[in-house]
């Protein structure tokens, strides 16, 4: 074959690498037989560390997720499928990425919706570069109530085309409410969005209608990020002004799993489709008059638009989305709604206890949903003890904001157990 | 192919047609022949600046998606709102209704540097 090619040797096929980049000797052990490997890899697997007590939230959360989940994602037509790119001969996808559309949309009250985007943060990035398109405006204003992961990759997404973010305050003084004041920005002029999560990172309820309503008064588009179990119980998007939705979808079927793969939501008004980045299905009559799905609204897209594209840095997480929908399907609205108000329950007996034990008390007043911020004494040392025995007491806030020193973000949903809740007491109670 | 003899035309087949200050803009029917079936024009907004050759607008047909190119400067004081429920006015009616907007030119000269309907009927050919 080398001389069919015309080469002396496979060296030379990589004449043109300069040698300065070439690997050159690896430092790799020798070949292991599999039973060695098997051995290897259990010990490497004894060095994680898993809680059995877990009420870690601060964007992921564990739910239930109905064994039909996993048979449905597994199915091998889904599961080794790549993003069709001759997409009309794959109605199977189609149809299961319109399914996912149309579930979004109702869950959001908004007109339409993505295939699906990476995941929550660049969902969000990627909505306030679209009201950068709508608006044909360079700023985006956000809340430091967004999670601060989504804020970092907004701030490294709006790098690149020079668009500027503000951050508008969230009120974190002692006995506040924790969410963002409008009036305190003074920072909306000219903005092409303002950008409010709800709930927001710290748990706490958003007066989103007003966040919308202020956003509208300067001109700007409202980007509402949303947890999408929460929609069973609060108003939906559509229903308050948002003009973009974005969110995580992971509490919808998909583990929390060391961060991913994740899935991003996003939901807009018809009115500005053609600036939604990525890829969207429509359903469609063929010349036989028989349904059918296609890829519709392609001309935005980078295959044909190239550097002009309403996005060049998404793609769509069809199994991940796929996931949503047959979770969504198996559980129902009646099935959603009991989720999310379970979630809020344990919220509400968690703080209670810890409160009634004296051990912590809230940090906010507001009202919260299923995550909570409370004021623990000595907590980052505590938070560190209880780890020791395999109980993950929340998030530590005070790697983030200076002023929520001593406080732990505390989430439920309807997998936390009553008797995790007395571990959780029982423990803060030997540390004291 | 003939086009109207009152327009100048720009490489990137758009048209001008020059009433005192005031210019009328849009795309040639040898483009929108080429685009095939219209299907969206995204217009400037009323008071925009253009350059001249600077992108102003966006014209989505069922085969691309393309840049407007303005032919003139100037500031925008009209757009064909009828263009957005109506986008095939583009195809059907080029010259005429199917105009894209209208601006208040900065700079007469750069009309000079167009071409006339034979020259552009040579392009096109």
């Amino acid at each position: 074959m080398l001389d069919a090619v015309g080469v002396a040797s496979v060296d030379d096929l990589f004449a043109d690498i300069p040698s300065a980049v070439r690997a050159g000797e690896w430092d790799v052990p020798s070949p292991l037989s599999e039973q060695e490997v098997r051995a290897e890899l259990a010990r490497l697997a004894e060095r994680n560390r898993i809680p059995t007590v877990s009420f870690l939230g601060a964007g992921a959360y564990r739910h239930l997720i109905p064994s039909v989940v996993g048979e449905v994602i597994g199915r091998s037509e889904f599961a080794t499928s790549y993003t069709p790119y001759q997409p009309e001969v794959s109605q199977g996808t189609l149809q299961s990425i319109y399914e996912f559309q149309s579930l979004i949309c109702e869950l959001t009250d908004m007109e339409v919706a993505t295939a699906s985007h990476y995941d929550g943060a660049t969902a969000t990035a990627e909505a306030a570069l679209m009201a950068c398109r709508v608006t044909r405006r360079s700023r985006v204003a956000v809340s430091a109530g967004l999670n601060p992961d989504y804020r970092r990759v907004l701030e490294t997404y709006c790098s690149g085309p020079g668009v500027e973010v503000v951050t508008v305050p969230v009120d974190l003084s002692e006995g506040g409410d924790g969410t963002t004041d409008p009036a305190a920005s003074g920072g909306l002029d000219e903005v092409a969005c303002l950008v409010a999560a709800q709930p927001n990172f710290y748990g706490q309820l958003e007066p989103m209608r007003e966040l919308a309503d202020a956003a509208h008064g300067e001109g700007a588009l409202f980007v509402a990020v949303v947890e999408p179990t929460s929609l069973a119980v609060l108003q939906a998007p559509g229903s308050y002004g948002a003009d973009i939705v974005a969110a995580e979808g992971q509490p919808l079927g998909i583990p929390v799993s060391f961060g991913g793969p994740y899935v991003g939501l996003m939901a807009a008004r018809m009115a500005s489709v053609r600036q939604m980045p990525g890829r969207l299905v429509g359903a469609t009559r063929d010349v036989q008059g028989r349904r059918g799905y296609v890829l519709t609204l392609q001309a935005r897209e980078q295959h044909i638009r190239r550097e002009k594209a309403a996005s060049n840095i998404c793609t769509n997480q069809a199994l991940m989305a796929l996931a949503a929908t047959a979770y969504l399907t198996a559980v129902g609205p009646s099935g959603l709604r009991e989720v999310a108000e379970l979630s809020m329950a344990q919220a509400r007996h968690l703080a209670g206890a810890l409160e009634s034990a004296g051990l912590a008390e809230r940090r906010f007043g507001g009202a919260y949903l299923n995550e909570v911020v409370m004021r623990v004494p000595e907590a980052a040392r505590r938070h560190a003890a209880l780890a020791e025995q395999g109980i993950v007491a929340g998030h530590l806030l005070e790697r983030g904001e200076a002023e929520l020193r001593d406080t732990l973000l505390l989430a439920a949903t309807e997998l936390t157990a009553d008797d995790d809740i007395a571990r959780l007491i029982d423990a803060l109670e030997a540390t004291r | 192919m003939s086009y109207p003899d009152d327009l100048r035309y720009s490489k990137e087949h758009e048209w001008v047609r020059v009433e005192g200050s005031r210019a009328t803009i849009g795309i040639t029917s040898f483009a929108a022949d080429e685009l095939g079936d219209v299907v969206f024009v995204e217009l400037p907004e009323v008071g925009a600046a253009l350059s001249q050759f600077g992108t102003f607008g966006v014209v989505e047909s069922v085969k691309a998606v393309s840049d407007l190119y303005a032919p003139v400067s100037g500031e925008v004081v009209e757009v064909n709102e009828a263009l957005r429920e109506s986008p095939e006015l583009l195809n059907a009616d080029a010259f005429g209704e199917g105009w894209i907007a209208k601006v208040e030119l900065s700079d007469t000269a750069e009309l000079d540097g167009l071409m006339d309907a034979a020259a552009y009927a040579d392009e096109t050919a």
